[in-house]
């Protein structure tokens, strides 16, 4: 048998925290911030097969950059630990913070036992029931949980686009104002022009189900 | 991960496919529907007439509020139609504990699915999903609980409505015009049968559905007619390219008044 060679937890947390942020440096950026209606969510997203946004329950949308098949893996999860708890229970005790924290703990376990790293970042929006702030939780790949307000940005320009945003949003917009603020954005941050959008929101007059994907013909022209 | 889906999520968990109801399975947090050797039935209430008609463009669903256990009134203001997704309704009768169970399953198994894959499923992959929901119950049904549902829905790939009844061992059969189910069920058929006319619109058909409730009414026990004093009115939903909906009270209530003077 061989003996493995020893590595200080110190320098394998930064190796693994390493990979995973250039891994999720490498892929595509996303935004989601309260608008009038509720939140929106957009992504700079090519292929309009394979989203990135979904809706994970009644008021609660998820959002994910980096590798695909990873963030699809946490989405699914997502779907079914919301749909069980709600089924169990009631629809009313289904969360963005349980699922949050549930998201949390999983990436963070991810993280420390498996030999690579989820290479992906995620968003748990919620439509807030009263009509104050709507929940924008953001869940780095090392498991770790942010609380954050009016809007957020993830992937690998979440930095310059939370920037960005900073001098771009204001409370109180519609769906065209806020879309216009997150394309503007995204044109500041990346310096140049976006390859394709996936929009959606969770929007308060939907309905039981709030998620719903927007066109681009309705926030444009 | 077996009991509650609290803490990490499932994602260890071997689950085939997108089914809700194989998730639950696989957590072994299926209900548990064996019931012991000679054990006797109780008594429980049970759910009677619903029916499901099709029209130009659509179908309408109905269903009386009564529930009876045995030769008495359970409840007077019970539910048996539901939505069951945006494009489709179902309609139950039976042992009614049950059988809103497996409403309460089915809906949320449809928009499990939808969620997981992204597009919803088919009409007739739901209608045959209910079938395989009640078929799990057959052991039951042997032991006189039996639930057969109704379902119903605008088929968005046909343009149509469709309608599928069911029988105890999950038999699923397409009506053409069309179905009732419950202890009322011939009844309300018979009078459907006489009165029923091919390119009816959908307000004629909600109308035609309400009197086949009273019509039932009028010679089964079980099935509640319209209480006009107390404002209880049976449910009636329409389903058609615009989705499901629900006929409000103020719609119904003509309806239900018309019915209980023409019908003898």
């Amino acid at each position: 048998m061989t003996i493995p060679f020893y590595v200080a937890p110190e320098q394998l947390v930064r190796d693994k925290a390493e990979f995973a942020r250039k891994g999720i440096a490498r892929g595509r950026s996303l935004v989601a911030m309260d608008y009038a209606d509720g939140v929106l969510m957009i992504a700079e997203n090519p292929s309009t097969a394979l989203r990135k946004i979904s809706e994970l329950y009644d008021r609660i949308a998820f959002a994910g950059v980096g590798r695909y098949n990873e963030f699809e893996t946490l989405r699914k999860a997502g779907i079914r630990q919301a749909d069980l708890t709600g089924y169990l229970y009631s629809r009313d005790d289904v969360t963005a913070m349980g699922l949050a924290t549930a998201f949390s703990q999983t990436l963070g376990m991810i993280f420390i036992r498996d030999p690579k790293p989820f290479e992906v970042e995620i968003l748990i929006t919620e439509l807030s029931a009263n009509g104050g702030d709507h929940r924008l939780f953001r869940i780095s790949y090392d498991g770790t949980l942010y609380d954050e307000r009016r809007f957020v940005a993830i992937g690998g320009k979440a930095e310059r686009l939370s920037e960005a945003l900073e001098g771009l949003w204001r409370p109180g917009m519609s769906l065209r104002e806020a879309f216009a603020a997150g394309e503007e954005a995204f044109r500041q941050a990346e310096g140049r022009e976006s390859e394709g959008w996936e929009i959606a929101a969770l929007d308060a007059n939907a309905g039981r189900r709030a998620f719903r994907r927007i066109d681009l013909s309705e926030v444009t022209g | 991960m077996k009991g509650r889906p609290f803490g990490p999520l499932p994602i260890d968990v071997p689950v085939p496919g997108s089914s809700f109801t194989d998730l639950l399975d696989a957590l072994g947090m299926s209900p548990k529907l064996e019931i012991p050797e000679g054990a006797s039935v109780p008594s429980v209430p049970e759910g009677t007439t619903v029916l499901a008609v099709r029209y130009e463009g659509g179908v309408v669903m109905a269903g009386d509020r009564r529930a009876t256990e045995g030769h008495l009134i359970a409840h007077r203001q019970v539910r048996k139609v539901f939505p069951a997704d945006r494009y489709s309704a179902i309609a139950i009768a039976g042992i009614a504990g049950l059988a809103i169970d497996m409403v309460r399953l089915f809906q949320v198994e449809l928009e499990h699915y939808e969620k997981i894959e992204g597009v919803a499923l088919s009409l007739e992959g739901k209608a045959s999903f209910l079938a395989r929901l009640v078929r799990n119950q057959l052991p039951l049904a042997f032991q006189g609980l039996a639930v057969v549902p109704l379902f119903a829905g605008y088929d968005t790939i046909t343009n149509t409505g469709r309608v599928f009844s069911y029988d105890v061992v999950g038999g699923r059969y397409e009506e053409t015009e069309f179905a009732t189910t419950g202890s009322g069920a011939r009844l309300a058929k018979s009078f459907l049968r006489t009165t029923y006319e091919t390119g009816m619109g959908a307000s004629d058909v909600a109308a035609l559905a309400v009197k086949a409730l009273v019509a039932a009414s009028q010679e089964d026990t079980a099935t509640g007619g319209p209480d006009l004093l107390r404002g209880i009115l049976p449910n009636v939903v329409r389903i058609d390219s615009s989705g499901f909906q629900e006929l409000t009270d103020e719609e119904i209530h003509p309806l239900a008044q018309e019915a209980v003077e023409t019908i003898r």
